[in-house]
């Protein structure tokens, strides 16, 4: 929850799930990177697909668009996108310094061998 | 020239009553994991057999006078390769977006899906929650499917985050393959029981492990005169899974809180059917026989046991397509799928009650929505877990002599 009071979904969504995360790269910083990548490209194609949509539902005058200067309320919706935004590319980074606080989280196969005993 | 395979656009997916409205750069989101989660299985997936066969083998035959003599054997060598280790963290990768995606778009908008919910759920004797029944054990150690609160989390109490994240991401991650509503289990039943036994009209059915119902809807529709109960440990996809299937008007299906360890609310002998789809592997150990048992009991003579899965890993399946296939076990956050299939479940029914001249094993391709979605051509790269293609394990109990 926020200081207001209000659900701060986007970090919510970014929790990591329980159980520890395997290392795949032999090098925490490498997976944080490679998480990062991934992030972008993805959002690079999600921003393709609205350009697109946008492209093919209007028409696009390039000279409106090079002179546009948002307004302030358009600044502010800007911003907390952009906020928004950063957050989502960072989900491999947070999820690492909430590991770096919690205890428990075991290896898989540990957890597997138990689950045939129990 | 054929057109080049993508998987359908994630504005196909069917909204029902409860599921959550996609923005665009949502929508978007799950397009790209789609195509992602294609490529990785199609275009880099061959490449782990590649880097087995070329490098890896050889190099344990090498360092051990032997070729592996199990799967985890191969998994310990398999991990030391790059492009292994570049691939499978990838796919974490694109399964933790999944994740992010589904949550991002249901938080956003809960108070509208905890309002739809709360309007179809009120007052129905259909859903039955009930507070002492504990989340399992082997429920407890990770979060399956690297879902952050796994199926019984909350963000605030009593609301449908959990269902409407599983149930919003199954389009993508199966890139459409389960159809419209992700139900092509459930689709895939009702068309083998017809095709089966024409004319069986099942009196009662249970399905153990029902999550957010997508797989009994389709059979609820189909036996609109059957007393259908699906059960769950976990209140939080049952309230969204009554929810959805009152939207899709399936009334006869109730949405019961139990463990399936533990049946004696119903009689023996009480269900005509007894099912579970993907959800064994879901267990453990110990409970898996104790489910068998439970559900041997309340199966009435004459009635079927089905269970929907992976292929079990026999001795006549390579150990490399063992390793490839328990990649989700020990990466994606499912402790038992290594376990569960290295069991032989025709063995666990036996053990459940079974005569073994009761039982059958075959093959159940998911009922693909040709409506929408090209048909999943044979020659597919397969992606292991997430295939339209199940091993069904049953046995039909001899009825009363």
């Amino acid at each position: 929850m926020s200081e207001e009071g209000q659900l701060d979904w986007m970090l919510r969504a970014n929790l990591a799930p329980k159980g520890k995360r395997p290392d795949f790269l032999g090098d925490p910083d490498k997976e944080k990177l490679l998480s990062m990548v991934l992030a972008l490209t993805g959002e690079l194609a999600v921003t393709r697909l609205r350009l697109d949509t946008i492209e093919r539902m209007l028409g696009v005058d390039q000279a409106a668009i090079d002179a546009y200067a948002p307004d302030p309320q358009a600044g502010q919706e800007r911003g907390e996108w952009l906020r928004e935004y950063i957050a989502r590319i960072m989900r491999g980074p947070q999820q690492a310094m909430e590991a770096m606080a919690r205890t428990g989280d075991r290896p898989l196969d540990e957890v597997s061998r138990e689950l045939r005993d129990i | 020239m054929s057109k080049i395979d993508v998987p359908p656009p994630y504005t196909a997916v069917t909204r029902h009553g409860m599921f959550p409205t996609p923005r665009h750069d949502e929508a978007a989101r799950f397009d790209f994991l789609a195509n992602l989660n294609k490529y990785l299985a199609g275009t880099l997936g061959p490449g782990n057999q590649a880097a087995y066969e070329r490098d890896v083998l050889p190099a344990f035959v090498a360092e051990h006078g032997r070729e592996p003599k199990d799967r985890h054997e191969i998994r310990h060598a398999m991990n030391r390769h790059p492009h292994h280790r570049f691939w499978s963290s990838a796919k974490r990768n694109s399964m933790e977006m999944r994740q992010q995606a589904g949550r991002t778009m249901v938080l956003r908008q809960l108070d509208e899906l905890d309002a739809r919910a709360n309007q179809l759920n009120h007052g129905k004797a259909t859903l039955q929650l009930a507070e002492e029944v504990a989340v399992p054990r082997y429920q407890q150690a990770v979060d399956i499917h690297c879902m952050p609160g796994s199926y019984h989390g909350q963000e605030r109490p009593g609301d449908v985050s959990a269902g409407a994240n599983y149930d919003c991401g199954i389009f993508a991650t199966t890139g459409g393959g389960l159809g419209a509503l992700s139900d092509g289990g459930g689709q895939a039943l009702a068309k083998w029981a017809a095709t089966q036994r024409p004319g069986w009209r099942p009196r009662r059915i249970l399905d153990i492990g029902a999550t957010v119902g997508h797989n009994i809807v389709p059979l609820a529709l189909a036996f609109p005169e059957a007393e259908i109960v699906a059960i769950d440990t976990a209140a939080p996809v049952l309230r969204y899974g009554h929810a959805r299937a009152q939207s899709l008007g399936a009334t006869n299906l109730q949405f019961v809180q139990a463990n399936a360890e533990d049946l004696s609310r119903w009689p023996d002998g009480y269900f005509d059917w007894v099912q579970t789809t993907m959800f064994l592997h879901e267990t453990s150990g110990k409970a898996l026989p104790r489910i068998l048992a439970e559900g041997y009991r309340v199966l009435a003579p004459g009635g079927l046991m089905l269970h929907l899965e992976q292929p079990q890993y026999g001795p006549d399946m390579p150990l490399y397509e063992q390793f490839i296939r328990d990649w989700d076990a020990y990466n994606n956050n499912e402790p038992f799928w290594s376990g569960m299939h290295g069991l032989d479940l025709k063995d666990e029914m036996v053990k459940a009650g079974f005569e073994r001249d009761e039982l059958f094993t075959t093959g159940v391709r998911a009922v693909v929505d040709e409506t929408v979605f090209p048909a999943a051509k044979a020659g597919d790269k397969e992606d292991h877990g997430r295939a339209a293609v199940w091993h069904a394990y049953g046995a039909w109990k001899r009825a009363a002599a």
